[in-house]
């Protein structure tokens, strides 16, 4: 057997290699920016150099020759430079405004969206699905690809109050985290347990510990080892199927969507928030899941009537309150929305606050 | 290489629209690639049924315990060539910068090993080279490897990391989050690959209170930069804000919203004078006053006003720890636990590793297996684990003290005296 190649531990790489010429010089000295237009970034430096960046959206699932045509635009047009962002989308640096103009009708020729700046929708964080995940409950790419189709407009333009970000996730433990408005599986059903693989597949003691409800437990099943869920108790959470795929929690039909929203991660005005649950029982219906963007471009069209500049969804629902969060989506609230989880009364009303 | 493509009447629907297709993409890269015309029959396949068909295994490579996430189809008798679609995850350089030499050469030698997919990024912030069979795992990571590449974590292990764009590209920005992000991660990468920990851990580094990354929410140690003296101001910029925004804008947007009221809105003549105060005329009549006593760093006034009202130079950072998303006692945002700590000289740096170092040791030594960070302080209680780490405690790590008398104080008397002389010993 030949010699096998030991890696070379380097960890991550030194990322000032990368930047633009002009951010190497400048950096940590930049004093302030602004948009001269939507997908457009100008920042000005102390000592008055400007730089302006490009954003574009992009798949973020992408093919190379996707990732070589946005190479050939940036050697083109934009200086050889480029950063993604934590949302996938793409930034071209540029040292001279009047590369700006050719750079954004380039790529808006190519397909690439131009926008995601300020006060617009940008790209939906988003997870791996059917696609590459080994647990999802839905496909991420799929959907994300459906719903920007829909929110295009907003991408492109800054029409908002303030920014919004989506993030969908392909089951509970919402890998595409917290957002505006979030988009996350939700089962239905306790899992669908096959014993005949339980003893062959599963640790058991660690599936019966990974039970947040301590509903799994050990059990003789047709003579072999296996476990079983309480029912009653089980949360569906799905907790139990990555340490024990016979223990299917993902259902055709019974795993649903669920749309939480006013979760927010910047400290600005208020401290961060998590999202919370505002409707359910959404079908899984690819491919192009139109009862989830039915339900998200109510939510918007609500947030864009009514709320004032600067209000993330948190800051809107905080100040007109979440009965009429309800009202003004047309949304039902239902029992289900009461949490009734570790430390869940915090989140009743201990006061007389009403609007009437 | 020519194999035929199965028919995908869900996925082809996903062609159309504004928005760039993966569909497209993963259809051009089937021309020439087998692998991706099954990968296309499988994801169709899923679309049909709803339902996912990947399953995990143990793929490597030499010398690591993780990084590579295995793949192996459960209907590879329908799909035989994208039987293992494997992901290696390499770690990108801080805020994602990159040139277009270094994406090319990540182009060509996934196109030589693998599928052609690749992801830009994670949810972790990895760049995910997706799809590639167990034979060329190897090969393809020497190659990625020998450009100065490394993998990323999986499993129980420190996680790939990720920084915002900051003092590269903005004015907010309030320390060299690449360097912390470098030096911290560079530090534990046997952590990261020979994955040991009870469960996870996750570094993230925003350079201000904005947290553009998420990580108060989603990181174990989540290191904001901050500031603790003056807003800086420029009354160049506030004028000119203020002439195009007008009083309405002002007073709405900026004054009323501050989450402390500790901005307000004067008669030039009347602002306050102070050493904590910072000021700047807007117009020949007025001025925006801020008490920098009060303001707690929300960002806000300066998002809004950018350049005309600006972060303090006596920079650094503050870190929490123990954010986590759901499963499985329920979310779990970070806990202040340093409320300031300048970063700037190499001693500092090396500061933070070693306050890294001894969460980790700590949790490595105390959380139960799959427990992450955020869950075992809520077993043990903030301060056991700010005793078992050697951090002091702080009236900045509580939002209010104890509303309940359920708790032993033997130990009052001697709490106050170790306070007192603390202080005096400070002053």
């Amino acid at each position: 057997m030949a010699e096998m190649r030991q890696p070379i531990e380097s960890g991550v790489p030194d990322h000032v290699q990368y930047l633009h010429p002009l951010m190497k010089k400048n950096y940590g000295n930049w004093k302030y920016h602004d948009r001269p237009r939507p997908g457009v970034l100008h920042h000005v430096a102390h000592n008055g150099d400007q730089i302006w960046t490009v954003k574009a959206g992009t798949q973020r699932q992408m093919d190379l020759y996707t990732i070589r045509k946005l190479c050939d635009i940036a050697d083109k047009f934009a200086e050889g430079h480029v950063r993604f962002t934590t949302r996938s989308n793409i930034e071209y640096m540029v040292s001279d405004e009047k590369k700006v103009a050719p750079l954004v009708a380039e790529l808006t020729n190519s397909g690439f969206p131009v926008g995601g700046t300020g006060n617009s929708v940008s790209m939906i964080a988003h997870t791996q699905g059917w696609l590459h995940c080994d647990i999802p409950g839905t496909d991420a790419s799929g959907a994300v690809k459906a719903l920007m189709d829909e929110l295009h407009h907003e991408f492109i333009n800054e029409e908002m109050p303030h920014r919004v970000k989506i993030t969908t996730s392909c089951c509970e433990i919402n890998c595409g985290g917290q957002g505006d408005i979030a988009i996350v599986i939700q089962h239905t059903k306790p899992p669908k347990i096959n014993h005949d693989l339980v003893a062959n597949a599963c640790e058991r003691p660690t599936v019966v510990a990974r039970c947040p409800v301590a509903a799994i437990r050990p059990a003789l099943v047709n003579g072999k080892p296996s476990l079983e869920v309480d029912e009653k108790k089980c949360i569906c959470c799905g907790a139990c199927y990555p340490p024990c795929p016979p223990m299917q929690i993902n259902d055709p039909e019974h795993s649903k969507f669920a749309i939480w929203v006013g979760g927010k991660n910047a400290n600005a005005r208020g401290k961060p928030t998590f999202h919370k649950m505002v409707a359910a029982g959404i079908p899984n219906n690819p491919p192009r899941w139109p009862e989830v963007a039915e339900v998200v471009k109510k939510i918007l069209h609500a947030y864009k009537e009514d709320a004032h500049p600067w209000e993330r969804t948190s800051d809107w629902i905080d100040r007109i309150g979440w009965p009429r969060f309800f009202e003004k989506t047309g949304l039902p609230f239902v029992k289900y929305m009461i949490d009734d989880w570790r430390g869940s009364r915090a989140s009743l009303n201990a006061s007389a606050h009403v609007r009437f | 290489m020519a194999k035929k493509m199965h028919e995908t009447p869900n996925l082809d629907q996903l062609e159309s629209g504004p928005w760039p297709s993966f569909v497209t993409g993963l259809k051009r890269l089937a021309q020439d690639n087998d692998m991706m015309v099954d990968l296309l029959g499988q994801l169709e396949h899923s679309y049909q049924t709803r339902k996912g068909y990947w399953k995990g295994g143990t793929v490597g490579v030499f010398g690591y315990g993780g990084g590579v996430i295995p793949r192996f189809s459960e209907v590879a008798s329908m799909f035989p060539e994208s039987s293992e679609f494997h992901t290696l995850r390499i770690m990108p350089p801080a805020g994602m910068h990159y040139n277009t030499d270094i994406l090319r050469k990540f182009c060509d030698i996934w196109e030589r090993h693998g599928s052609g997919l690749i992801a830009f990024h994670g949810q972790s912030g990895d760049i995910m080279f997706q799809g590639i069979s167990s034979d060329n795992v190897q090969p393809a990571f020497d190659e990625l490897n020998e450009l100065g590449f490394d993998m990323g974590g999986a499993g129980p292990a420190v996680r790939t990391s990720m920084s915002c764009v900051g003092a590269a590209r903005c004015e907010q920005s309030c320390y060299d989050e690449g360097k912390a992000l470098r030096m911290v991660v560079n530090n534990f990468l046997d952590d990261m690959h020979r994955p040991a920990l009870p469960y996870k851990f996750k570094f993230k580094f925003s350079g201000c209170p904005n947290d553009c990354v998420n990580s108060i929410q989603r990181a174990d140690m989540a290191v904001i930069g901050t500031w603790r003296d003056n807003m800086r101001v420029d009354e160049g910029l506030a004028r000119k804000w203020y002439a195009k925004h007008g009083m309405d804008d002002l007073v709405n947007n900026v004054i009323s919203r501050c989450p402390t009221k500790a901005i307000t809105l004067k008669e030039s003549a009347k602002v306050a004078k102070g050493e904590r105060i910072s000021a700047v005329a807007v117009s020949d009549t007025h001025s925006v006053e801020v008490d920098n006593s009060n303001c707690v760093r929300c960002m806000h006034c300066i998002n809004v006003m950018t350049g005309a009202l600006a972060t303090g130079t006596d920079k650094g950072v503050s870190v929490l720890v123990g954010g986590k998303r759901t499963l499985k006692i329920g979310d779990l945002m970070g806990t202040m636990v340093v409320p300031f700590m300048k970063l700037e000289t190499e001693e500092d740096f090396e500061a933070l590793v070693e306050l890294a170092g001894n969460m980790i040791d700590f949790f490595a030594e105390n959380a139960l297996e799959h427990e992450r960070t955020g869950e075992m302080i809520e077993r043990i209680g903030l301060v056991n684990f700010l005793e078992g780490i050697g951090l002091d405690i702080d009236p900045n790590m509580v939002n209010y003290p104890r509303t309940n008398p359920y708790v032993r104080m033997d130990g009052w008397d001697e709490e106050v005296a170790k306070i007192k002389q603390k202080q005096a010993s400070a002053a």
